[in-house]
Parts: C-alpha cells; structure tokens; sequence
C-alpha cells in the first residue's frame, strides 16, 4: 500500500474561519486544549503517571510476598493493593496509553485535521485525573479502599465490603465515561474524517485494530456500568441480584462481569497489534504481509470474545455442556492471534532488517506475547484449567500478555513516534538500556509465575507456604528490577520533553510510509488542515 | 465534502453511536431476566422452578429408580433449627412423594424465614417438580413456634437417562427485616 | 543474539540447579517446577493432558521463534540483505489457518473426553458436605451426622516471624477431613458467606463454593497419605489462611475413625449437658474467655478489641459488650445477617460461648462485671 500525498502544510483559512499563528501556553492550554495533539500528550503522560503510581503497589505486593511470613502489610491493606493495582493498570495505565496513542496518530495517518470531536476529546481526557483521584482516595477512607480484586465479585462486593465501595463504583462510572466518550471520537473520526483516496483497505493496520477496539469498548463498557451498578444497588438499596437470600444469584455477577472482561482484554491487546503491525514492515523494509489477512483477523478476534467469557468460569459448577462450548470456543481464538504472528514473522522473512529501540521492542512482542497466548491456550483446556485456575499459572498468563504484550508495544509505540512529536532523536544509550533491564527483569518477574502456580500456589494471598519461598524470592527481585528500569525511562522521557537530542528528518526511520511520516518533525500544531489527496 | 457537511454526518454518526452505547447498557440489566430465563429453561444453576407444579396425567416410570437426598443448612444470622425427617428418599420419574421439614424457632421474637433450594448436578433442577413447598413463600414463626412443613414434587420422567441422583439443599435465610408486608400486619395483629 | 543466548542459557543452568536441588531435598520440593501426578486416576490423567499441551505449545513456540531468530539473523541489513518484494499469499494464509486448527480439533479430542469422566459423581460411596466460610472450612459427613470445622493450625507466631516456621506451614489445620481409599467420595461444596472454593491439588479437584448454592465433585484417592490444598477464590482478608488438608486412610482404618468421631462427637454433648449444671468462676471465665477469644474473635474484632475500624466494630467500649447482654448473648450464638459475623452455636461450646461472652464484658475497661454462664446461653439457643 503506497500512499502518496500532495500535502499542503498549515494552510490558514479554512471556510472564512482565521487562525491564530501561535500556540497557546501555560496551564490554560493544558486545562482548555482541543488539539488532539495536545490530549495526546495528556493522556500518555498521565498513563505513565499511573504505571509507575500501580508499578509502586506491585513493589509493595512483591515486598511482601519476598518470604514467606508478613512481615510488611496487614493481609487487608495487602488485598487493597493487589485490586487498586489492577485497577490502575488497566483503567488508569494500558488502556489511556492507547487512547493516548489514538488521538496523536490518527488523525495523521488518515490526514484528518484532528478528531471528529474535540471538545469532547477534551473531556474525555480530564474527568480521568478525577476518576483515580476518587480511587485512591478511597484507599485513605475508614475501612480503607477496594479490596475484593479488580473483579469484584459478589457477594464479597457487596455485603462483606467496606463503604469505600461506593467510591470505586463512582470511579469506575467515570472511567467508564471516558472510555466510551473516547471510542465515539474514534469511530466518528475515521469513518467520516478520512483524506479522500483514503479507502478502508488503505488505512495504516493501526488505524483499522483502534476502529475495532473502539466498537468493541462501545459494546461492552456500558455492560460493566451495569454490573457495577447492581452492585451499588446490592449494596446499598436493597436489590438482591447476587444474594441468594432474595432470590439472586452470585455467579450471575459473574456472567456479567465476564461478558464485559472477556473483551476488555481484547480491548487491551488489539491496538498492540496495530502498533507491531506499523513497527516491522519500517524496520524489515518490507510491505506488511497479508494486510486483508490481518484486517479480516483482527475482526475474527474481535467477534469471538463475545463468546469465550466462561472461559474465566469453569470452577464455579458449570454443567459440562457449557464447559465444552466455552473452551472450544476459546481455542478457536488462538487460530486468527497465530495467523498475525506468523503474518509478523513472515514480514520479518527476507526483509533487510536493523535493530533500533523500537524494533527491540516490537521483536520482543512477538516472542513474549505468543508465549503468553501460548499459556492462555494451556489455560483453555477445561480438565486441566482446575488446576490452574486462581493460581499463579494464570497471573504469569496475563502479565505475559499485558505487560510484555500491551506495555511493550506501548514503549515500541513511544520509541517509534516521539522524534515525530518531538522533533529529536531520544537518547539511543538509555534507550537500550531501558529496553534490555526490562526484558531480562521482565522475565525474571514473570516466568516463574508459572511454576509456583503449576506448584499450587493461589493468587491473591499475602503469605505462602514454604515450597514457593524460592521462587517468588526471584520474582519480587526481577518485580524490583523491573521497577527501577522504568525510571531509566522517565529519564529518558524528561529529556525528549525538554528537547533535547538530535534533529530528525520528516521520515525519521528509513522505510517508514505513511502519512504521519511525511509531515515535518516535529509535527505543526495542526496538521493536515487541508486534506492531502491519497492515491 | 465541506466542514458544515462533515459536522453534520459526524452528528449522525454520535446519535446512532450513543443509541448503541444506551442499547448495551440496557443489555446488561436485560441480561438478568435473560440468565433467570435460561436457567429456568435449562436449570444449569441448580435453581428448582418458584412456582408449583401441577401433577396431571404423569406416566410412572418404573423402570428408573432416582435417588435424591436432601440437606438442610442455616444461614448466619437465622437462628431456627431446621431438618429434613428423610433425608433419602428413592423415587420412580414421574411419582408423587412428600417429605417433611421441621423448623423450630427458639428465639424470643419473630423471625420470617426464606428458604433457597439448589440441586446438585445443577442440570436435574428443571426435573424436581415441586407441588408443594415451603421455599415458594416465607415462612414465619413466632417465638418459640415449631412446625412441620410438607414438600410434595415429582420427578419429571424427562429426567435425562444418565442422571440417577440428585441432592437437593434448602439453606434458610433470615429475612425478618425485609419481611412481606403482609407479615407485618399479620403480627401486628397479633 | 549473544545477549539472547546469554540470556537463555543463564535461565536454562537456573532451571537445572533448581532441580538438582528439589531432587535431594525434602519430599516437599518435587512438585516445585511442574503440576503433580497426585493420587487419583483423574489427576494422573489431568497431569497427562497438561503435559500433551505443554508439549505441543513448546513446539509451536520452538518452531515459530525458531523461523524469527533465523531471519533476524540472515535477513539483517548490515549482513547485506535486500527487502524482497513479496507481501501476501492467499495460499500460505489458508495453510497456516487450516493447520493450527487442525492441532486445535487434536487437542479438543482427548480434552473433551476426560472432561466428561470428570464430570461423573453419581454412585459414592461417602458423601460429604463441604462448607466454607470465612476463614475455615466444615466437613459433615451425610452418611453419619459427624461434623466439624477445620481451621488454619500454623501458629500466629510463626507467621510474624517470631519463631522458626513448620514444614507444612500455613497447610495444617486442626482436624483435616478423613477419607477411606479406594472410595468414591462425592464433595458437595457450598458457602455460608462470601465465594471460596475448595481445591484438593492430589485429587484434581477445585469447586467453588457459592452461598445459597451446592456444587458437587468427586474423586477416589488410590494412595493413603495426607494431601495439602488451599482455598482459591480470594474471600476476604484471610483467604491465604484457610488451607484445606484431606488424610485418606485405608477402609478398614476409617472406619474405625468415623466410629471414633462419633463416639468423640457423642461424648462432647454429654459433657457439655454436664456443664450446663456447673458455674464458672470469674477468674476461671476470663482465663477460658480470652484463650477462645484470642483463637477465635481476634482475627478480625483485634487483640486489643478495637476491631478494624470502617471493617470490623470494636468491642472495647462498643454499646453491645457494656450494655445490651440478651443481644451480645443472641449475636454470639446466631451471627448478624447480612455480615461478617458468623454463628458461633456449632463452632464453639455454651461454656467457651459463655466464657467469652463473659471476658468480652470485662476486658478492655468494659468492667460491666457480668458473668454469664453455659445454661444461660443454653436457654437461649434452645428456647424457654
């Protein structure tokens, strides 16, 4: 897919209207800004603010869990930080980083001037610092803060939890909001706002994985408002959806819950694979293989979520009917994830590949996230699920997936587009030590997981027995390892904000396409505002 | 297409987008009539039916012998004592048989009782025909009150082949403060 | 690519010496790396399916990232390689749709049928009734009316870290669930409060416990022996603390235990008859009153009766242990609906309810002097 533009750089008047040359400054721009730009950077700032704010809970936990015993927190401060951790990371750290990266390139990529709805954009952005301010507030409440788990479940919920629940349902609420309001921009933006030429088979795979996404957050993040709310009401006014007593049922809650988690998880990992999808064919030189494959794919995973979620439910005394569809079902997602893993690779075969950052992290994707996936299908296997599930086997699954899947291709994402936001090259040396502290901690964190779960150890408990010392005595020095690389990056990022590093060409990487990449660097204010002629 | 016209689909699109945002949310809450719907039809959660069966024109088959057990359990807070006078019983699909509950209040107030019945496998709960059952309504007892309370039911001769016990649970809940009204009036009338 | 190899092989020498090591150790350390055969055909099938999985997962990931490595080492620019042209095939995509699904339909065969044998719990031999409630367990076997609670045995000191820590730490309860061999025991599990669920690692078998609903299992250990799990579903503040240990002993020897139980059991009520009769002391309520209330009441109303405030009310100064006996009384033996707090009627005698009662009034500066003894509370829980 070649596109080329006639781009015409800053054109003032658009229908009449005039533009003001400068750009605005201080806390008002912040506070006021509809520059997708501009949100864009709020987001991704604030998603990194929230990864090391969620990362400090997981050091806690991993402080903790260093040997056996307690020796640090109290059982019930212990399960607050595992819930406001997950959390956190998936409300407040992966999912607004990708939002983030959505406001930032897509319009460039589609040469649309900015969102289809920037003032809502702007809303979108800031009743999140709101949301997790509630969030953690509630941790200083009397009674202390969620501490049912990042799933909530009923009744633990809802009869057996403290008042600081009303705050986590009001929180949740918002987040909520924002995503959905974030979705809708999305859609509108790029079915209605796409440069002419632009076909649907045209547009980068980024943009195709976050217009999927977006429908998919549609579905399903007013279905977790619900399931919040009935626990609201359960709690607080005297409903009875998951309290047997009054003719309820708690695995309901379940159903529910898992009706929304079942594709939030996709809503976590598909921009990821837009974002692999853009990264190797630049660094291989070489076209994406099977782009109407990965297009059809993505979609085929998309689709299949709505069906798979028992697959978190084969404990709770399903009938064997049900059991057997939920994991057919869930194997069958495995078939369209393979075929974009082997599209990568076959990207990669016979390319003429280098090594920079972002690639570093893209390659590292491909191997860390199938490992995952990989466990996720071991994890499908019904008979043998009861003796993984709620053990550790599962929590090295999902951070598989999450951190060296979503969270690497965020950094690959940052790496990769921040000499065009900036303008400057980052400091390549802290780069790559960014990147190879964290894959060896990364691993050294999570690959034992899988061993103390295959042992018996469950998850969420602030204390084990003996025969898991070692191993989780490795993890919690890989979890702080981890931790501390991070700040490698913050580094590196206060740099690249401050301008500093070299300057950097309008492509920036050899065989990078795309409209974003024939803009300057850093790119102007605004962009594209008339739309360039794709052919 | 000019701005005017672009604002103007982008309005469309934000209307039929936000329709479909209302549309899912209503889904969730719809989702639980729906999943009180499915196990009524196929019993996968254990839940037997709230209403009473009716017993006519049944074919015994005498050929299957069920076996069905039943345990009692109190829930905290509910201080009655409660137990099933047989707790096994074998039956043939589609005969009648009865089986007596005695609950006794030892408090010193009155105390309404609910009683929640869960079949184990969850798939025979569709097949226990109850006729009559104290779990259908509350139940109240003043203090110091006992009382034996019938449970009449059949076993549907549908019961799939492959299914030749059950057990049945009632766990008794207190549920005095948020009693029917009619029980309220019914003791303030002494 | 040196870094990689570095890299694994650090991880693969790290594995090696682990194993080394659980190999000459205690018996304790053999499952460290891998799930257990356990004793039960059921888990030995189970153990056999995750290894057909991880089998065929390590040759999907060997062979895809096998392919990866060879081209970031041959198609590298700066060993000169140019990009070549070529960018899809509808042949390759049909092919690597069709082959893994193909794997997939191999592997739902064998999976779907040990599911179904799983799934059978018709004709036991033993029933038992598994109860879960924050934070214990209770065993009542249907067949014979005996039952108890079984909680956590692993000493609060142990766990601070104030003395030295047991083998079978924070896995050993009081009185673990006995079960004969060669049996089929059917487990049905269910919830007085929150979700638990119970999870026997040997036998295969995890079921979670619902409130107001019964589940069933089952499973027939071929192996006399004492086998460790742990509730898994987090359930509150002490969900890590309520370990699950079953012992199977042979018929003829359970037997003789369940006979013992019952005798045991039978003895227990008479004694406490005998002790409605008896009057305690003060002194001799307050030394009981607070050994119960320290084993029983102090995980969540505190040593020092503050409770966890927001949580868990305090009892020190609370209108309940200073004032309002008939319902502190009530509370002890019926629990609160809608809360935390448990009915203390079966776990606890009349005299170890009485005396806590007793040292709950007093302790703490509540001074009200109140004495309650056994036939008080026995008035209260069977009726005037």
């Amino acid at each position: 897919m070649t596109t080329t533009t006639e781009v015409n750089h800053d054109d003032d008047h658009h229908d009449g209207e005039h533009h003001e040359h400068h750009i605005p400054y201080g806390i008002k721009r912040w506070l006021y800004t509809t520059n997708h730009k501009d949100i864009g950077t709020l987001y991704l700032w604030f998603a990194f603010i929230m990864f090391l704010t969620g990362g400090a809970m997981a050091m806690v936990i991993r402080a903790e869990l260093f040997q056996p015993g307690l020796q640090i927190v109290e059982p019930h401060f212990f399960n607050q930080m595992t819930t406001v951790h997950g959390l956190i990371m998936v409300f407040g750290a992966v999912m607004p980083a990708f939002t983030g990266l959505a406001n930032w390139l897509i319009p460039m990529m589609i040469g649309a001037p900015d969102m289809a709805l920037p003032r809502m954009n702007n809303w979108s952005f800031w009743i999140l610092p709101f949301a997790f301010s509630i969030l953690l507030g509630s941790l200083f409440m009397e009674g202390g803060g969620p501490a049912f788990g990042w799933t909530f479940y009923a009744p633990l919920s809802t009869t057996y939890s403290g008042d600081g629940t009303a705050l986590f349902v009001f929180a949740v609420h918002i987040m909520g909001a924002s995503s959905i309001m974030g979705a809708i921009n999305v859609i509108v933006t790029i079915f209605n706002m796409r440069a002419p030429g632009m076909t649907w088979m045209k547009m980068p795979l980024f943009v195709w994985t976050w217009l999927i996404t977006a429908f998919l957050l549609i579905a399903v993040m007013p279905v977790l408002a619900g399931a919040v709310t009935m626990v609201l009401t359960d709690k607080f006014f005297g409903t009875s959806f998951f309290d047997a007593a009054g003719g309820g049922d708690p695995v309901m809650f379940q159903h529910i819950f898992w009706f929304f988690g079942h594709p939030e998880v996709y809503i976590m990992i598909l921009p990821a694979f837009g974002i692999i999808s853009q990264i190797i064919p630049t660094f291989a030189r070489k076209r994406l293989f099977g782009y109407a494959s990965m297009v059809y794919a993505t979609a085929s995973i998309a689709l299949l979520s709505f069906i798979v979620w028992a697959h978190h439910m084969f404990t709770t005394g399903m009938p064997v009917a049900a059991e057997l569809f939920f994991m057919f079902a869930t194997m069958l997602i495995s078939v369209p994830t393979g075929v974009k893993v082997f599209n990568w690779v076959a990207t990669m075969w016979r390319g003429s590949m280098t090594f920079e950052v972002p690639m570093l992290f893209a390659l590292a994707f491909i191997v860390l996230f199938t490992i995952g996936g990989l466990s996720g299908l071991m994890l499908a296997i019904v008979p043998v699920d009861f003796q993984y599930h709620d053990t550790y086997f599962v929590v090295a699954h999902f951070h598989y997936v999450l951190v060296t899947g979503a969270i690497f291709s965020i950094m690959a994402a940052v790496y990769y587009w921040l000499p065009k936001w900036t303008g400057k090259m980052f400091h390549i040396g802290l780069a790559k030590w960014h990147f190879w502290c964290s894959l060896v901690s990364v691993n050294v964190l999570f690959f034992p997981m899988h061993f103390v779960g295959l042992a018996g150890m469950p998850r969420r408990i602030p204390d084990y027995a003996l025969q898991f010392a070692d191993f989780n005595k490795w993890i919690s020095i890989g979890g702080f390892a981890f931790g501390l690389s991070q700040l490698i990056f913050l580094v590196l990022l206060i740099k690249a904000c401050k301008k500093q590093g070299e300057p950097v060409s309008a492509q920036v990487w050899e065989g990078a396409e795309g409209l974003e990449w024939e803009i300057p660097s850093p790119a102007p204010y605004h962009t594209f505002e008339t739309p360039p002629v794709v052919k | 297409m000019s701005n005017k016209q672009v604002q103007t689909n982008n309005s469309k699109m934000v209307m039929k987008l936000v329709a479909i945002v209302f549309g899912m949310f209503g889904f969730g809450f719809a989702l639980v009539p729906l999943y009180d719907v499915l196990c009524d039809l196929t019993g996968i959660n254990g839940k037997t039916a709230n209403t009473a069966a009716i017993y006519e024109s049944v074919e015994i088959d005498e050929s299957r012998l069920i076996t069905v057990d039943f345990i009692t359990r109190i829930n905290t807070g509910m201080p009655w004592q409660f137990s099933a006078q047989t707790r096994r019983v074998k039956v043939h699909p589609g005969e009648m048989s009865q089986v007596d509950f005695l609950v006794k209040n030892p408090a010193s107030t009155r105390i309404v009782g609910q009683a929640i019945p869960s079949v184990s496998p969850g798939p025979a709960a569709i097949y226990m025909n109850k006729t009559e059952c104290f779990c259908f309504e509350q139940q109240t007892l003043q203090a110091g009150e006992e009382m034996l309370m019938p449970m009449r039911f059949y076993v549907d001769p549908q019961l799939p082949k492959d299914i030749t016990y059950f057990t049945v649970q009632y766990t008794l809940y207190n549920v005095t403060s948020s009693a029917e009204p009619a029980e309220v009036i019914a003791m303030n009338r002494g | 690519m040196k870094r990689i190899l570095f890299k694994v092989g650090t991880m693969l020498t790290a594995l090696m010496t682990t194993r080394v090591f659980a190999e000459t150790t205690d018996k304790i350390d053999q499952y460290t790396l891998n799930m257990r055969k356990g004793v039960t055909d059921i888990s030995a099938e189970v153990y056999d399916m995750h290894m057909l999985m991880f089998i065929i997962c390590v040759v999907i990931g060997v062979g895809v990232f096998g392919v990866m490595f060879v081209s970031m080492f041959f198609h590298r620019k700066s060993r000169g390689a140019k990009p070549a042209n070529f960018h899809e095939s509808v042949k390759v995509e049909i092919a690597w749709t069709i082959t893994p699904f193909i794997i997939l339909i191999g592997m739902a065969f064998p999976a779907t049928k040990l599911l179904i044998n799983m799934e059978d719990a018709s004709e036991p031999d033993v029933t038992v009734l598994v109860t879960g409630s924050q934070w214990k367990w209770h065993y009542k076997y249907m067949d014979n009316d005996v039952e108890f609670f079984s909680k956590i045995a692993t000493q609060q000191d142990q766990i601070k870290g104030k003395i030295p820590k047991g083998v079978n730490y924070l896995l050993e309860v009081d009185r673990p669930l006995v079960i004969p061999t060669g049996k089929k025991i059917r487990f049905l599990v269910t919830s007085d409060d929150v979700i638990h669920s119970w999870w026997v690692p040997d036998f295969a078998v995890k079921q979670d416990a619902n409130p107001g609903f019964i589940n069933d299992a089952w499973a027939i250990a071929n192996e006399p022996g004492i086998y460790r799990g742990q509730c898994a579903e987090l359930c509150g503040k002490d969900h890590g603390f309520m370990p699950v240990v079953v012992i199977a002993k042979e018929p003829a020897e359970f037997d003789k235990w369940i006979a013992e139980q019952e005798a045991i059991q039978m003895q227990a009520k008479e004694e406490e008859q005998r002790l409605l009769a008896m009057n305690m002391t003060m002194p001799e309520a307050m030394t009981q009153g607070e050994q119960v209330y320290l084993a029983n009441c102090a995980a969540c109303h505190m040593p020092n009766g503050e409770g966890l405030p927001g949580v868990f009310p305090a009892l020190k100064g609370s209108q309940i242990a200073v004032a309002d006996k008939p319902r502190h009384i009530e509370i002890m033996i019926n629990g609160v609906t809608g809360s935390a707090m448990q009915s203390y009627a079966k776990q606890l005698t009349m005299s170890e309810i009485a005396a806590v009662v007793t040292y709950e009034r007093n302790a703490w500066g509540n001074n009200t002097g109140d004495l309650v003894q056994a036939k008080d509370i026995n008035a209260v829980m069977n009726g005037q």
